[in-house]
């Protein structure tokens, strides 16, 4: 099949398992070919476990889980996301129109997950190494015991924003509600406004690196604390 | 799990489409509540009368004659509407308390009263409770849904929701309230019961409770997120309206869709898929510790 033809799966006749099986073995296949998803319905799992380089891009608003453990393909979903999108994603880029709700990109490993819309609670909870781009705002406890990647919220953050933080970069263009345990304001550097251009090039988002703060972790939770040990 | 569906209709006209909306509505969340369903719909009223919705397992001995029954406890005319385990008994709104005092002394559940509301709930998959019941044929402003999933009380209709604890008033739940049988005592002192085990009813009691007090609907919901715990997305119904609050930390999913017809609710976006104009609608997902209303 020519690379630049599309093929469509209507999922008003087609099972959801037949779709997700049909883009599967397209994505293993590594012919990088174009789906498009129609009648989706706000179906769960929605082009979830994609092994390989596929576009696949789903027209109408998706249900739990869709595009989870996502690994080089390319996902658009045309509508918002429902709970968990992108969850545990590996790489490739997974693009949601919409908003998404809570638990977008949790536990990612890699890849870009480009939220045009808002995210609800949650956002990037225990993230390992994923990009979170949210073009909007981001509920409360966002980014929660989150270990490696980058959150980039252009609009505001919610309660609790990097509690119990790890090594995950937050950078956030408008105010944080609140900020989580062990979650502080840091100075932003040259380093980190390059990968914020970066970012925010990748995602197409209209704003400028030196309009954000950056919060990161104090670091004082998660190593041991000799003054504590008569704590223990 | 548990499904929760409501839809509020803005224009006259749709009226009689509601059932059909809101049956498929509730049917798409099988899945997330399969051992019970119910609905509440605000149908049509007459000045000064009042329906009661009461239940029973063996309908076609504790149904006939019921009316006449009733007419002669009460000495007021009573109509009477048969819909498989449930009936709807017309009469004067002045002997509603006499009519309820009577019903339950024959040992009928009662569903719930009001101008214009009407309960429908038993046991079974989504479909066939709303087969049994016609759900399709009929009309109303708006209708709240559930889907059950039970965690804190048995299978049974009393179980199932939603649960009306004052005339028009009802509430359907996802989640689990933790200090039920505590807000359960502290009602009872004040002269507040509950007819079920179920957590839901203690919230339903908890707002019915307020609002007598005089509260609004929306100080009764603001009021929840102080003295209710556990997680919750609740929608509660009134004769004008619905109202939606979800618990702090929101784990319980919700979401809402708007057009210039309608505003609708449910537990997943699943729910909307064949609602006329939703691929235009304003769609979000309500906040955590927010209270929303719609009020004609």
């Amino acid at each position: 099949m020519a690379k630049d033809m599309a093929t469509t799966l209507d999922m008003a006749t087609t099972e959801l398992r037949e779709v997700n099986s049909t883009l599967q073995a397209a994505a293993k296949s590594k012919a990088n070919e174009q789906y498009v998803i129609t009648n989706a319905r706000g179906s769960h799992a929605m082009a979830c476990g994609l092994d390989g380089p596929l576009n696949v891009v789903v027209k109408g608003s998706t249900g739990y889980y869709c595009a989870g453990m996502n690994k080089e393909a390319t996902v658009t979903v045309e509508g918002s996301a429902g709970p968990g999108v992108a969850e545990n994603m590996m790489s490739g880029v997974v693009t949601i129109e919409g908003d998404a709700s809570q638990y977008a990109g949790a536990t990612g490993h890699g890849g870009l997950l480009n939220i045009k819309g808002n995210a609800s609670s949650r956002c990037g909870i225990s993230m390992k190494g994923i990009d979170i781009v949210v073009h909007g705002n981001i509920g409360h406890m966002s980014a929660f015991m989150a270990q490696k990647g980058n959150l980039v919220v252009l609009g505001d953050a919610g309660d609790a924003l990097g509690d119990s933080l790890y090594e995950a970069r937050l950078f956030v263009r408008g105010n944080v509600k609140s900020l989580g345990a062990d979650c502080i304001e840091k100075e932003m550097r040259p380093e980190h406004l390059e990968i914020l251009k970066e970012l925010l090039e990748k995602a197409g988002a209209d704003a400028k690196p030196e309009e954000f703060k950056r919060y990161g972790s104090a670091r004082k939770l998660y190593n041991f604390n000799i003054d504590h040990a008569d704590e223990y | 799990m548990c499904g929760i569906v409501g839809l509020f209709l803005k224009k006259d006209e749709m009226r009689p489409q509601l059932g059909d909306l809101l049956t498929d509505m509730l049917i798409t969340m099988t899945d997330r509540g399969p051992d019970s369903a119910g609905i509440a719909i605000y149908g049509d009223e007459a000045e000064g009368s009042v329906k009661i919705t009461v239940q029973s397992d063996t309908p076609a001995e504790a149904f006939a004659d019921l009316d006449a029954a009733v007419c002669a406890a009460i000495d007021a005319p009573v109509e009477i509407k048969v819909v498989d385990t449930h009936a709807v008994l017309t009469l004067p709104e002045a002997k509603e308390a006499e009519a309820i005092a009577f019903l339950e002394e024959k040992g009928l559940r009662i569903m719930g009263s009001g101008a214009s509301m009407e309960i429908y709930k038993e046991v079974g998959l989504p479909k066939d409770v709303a087969a049994r019941f016609g759900l399709r044929a009929m009309g109303g402003s708006h209708g709240i849904g559930h889907t059950r999933m039970a965690t804190e009380s048995a299978v049974t209709t009393m179980g199932a929701h939603p649960f009306s604890t004052a005339d028009d008033q009802c509430l359907v739940h996802n989640g689990s309230l933790s200090n039920h049988n505590q807000m359960r005592r502290k009602l009872a002192k004040k002269g507040v019961f509950t007819r079920s085990e179920n957590d839901t009813e203690v919230g339903a009691a908890y707002i019915s409770s307020r609002i007598a007090e005089g509260a609004s609907l929306g100080e009764a919901l603001e009021g929840t997120l102080e003295d209710l715990d556990g997680f919750f997305t609740f929608v509660t119904g009134t004769k004008n309206g619905f109202g939606v609050v979800r618990d702090p930390i929101a784990c319980k999913p919700a979401v809402m869709a708007e057009t210039e017809d309608y505003v609708a609710f449910a537990s997943e976006y699943r729910a909307f898929a064949d609602l006329p104009g939703i691929e235009t609608a304003r769609v979000w997902e309500p906040e955590p510790a927010t209270v929303y209303f719609w009020e004609r």
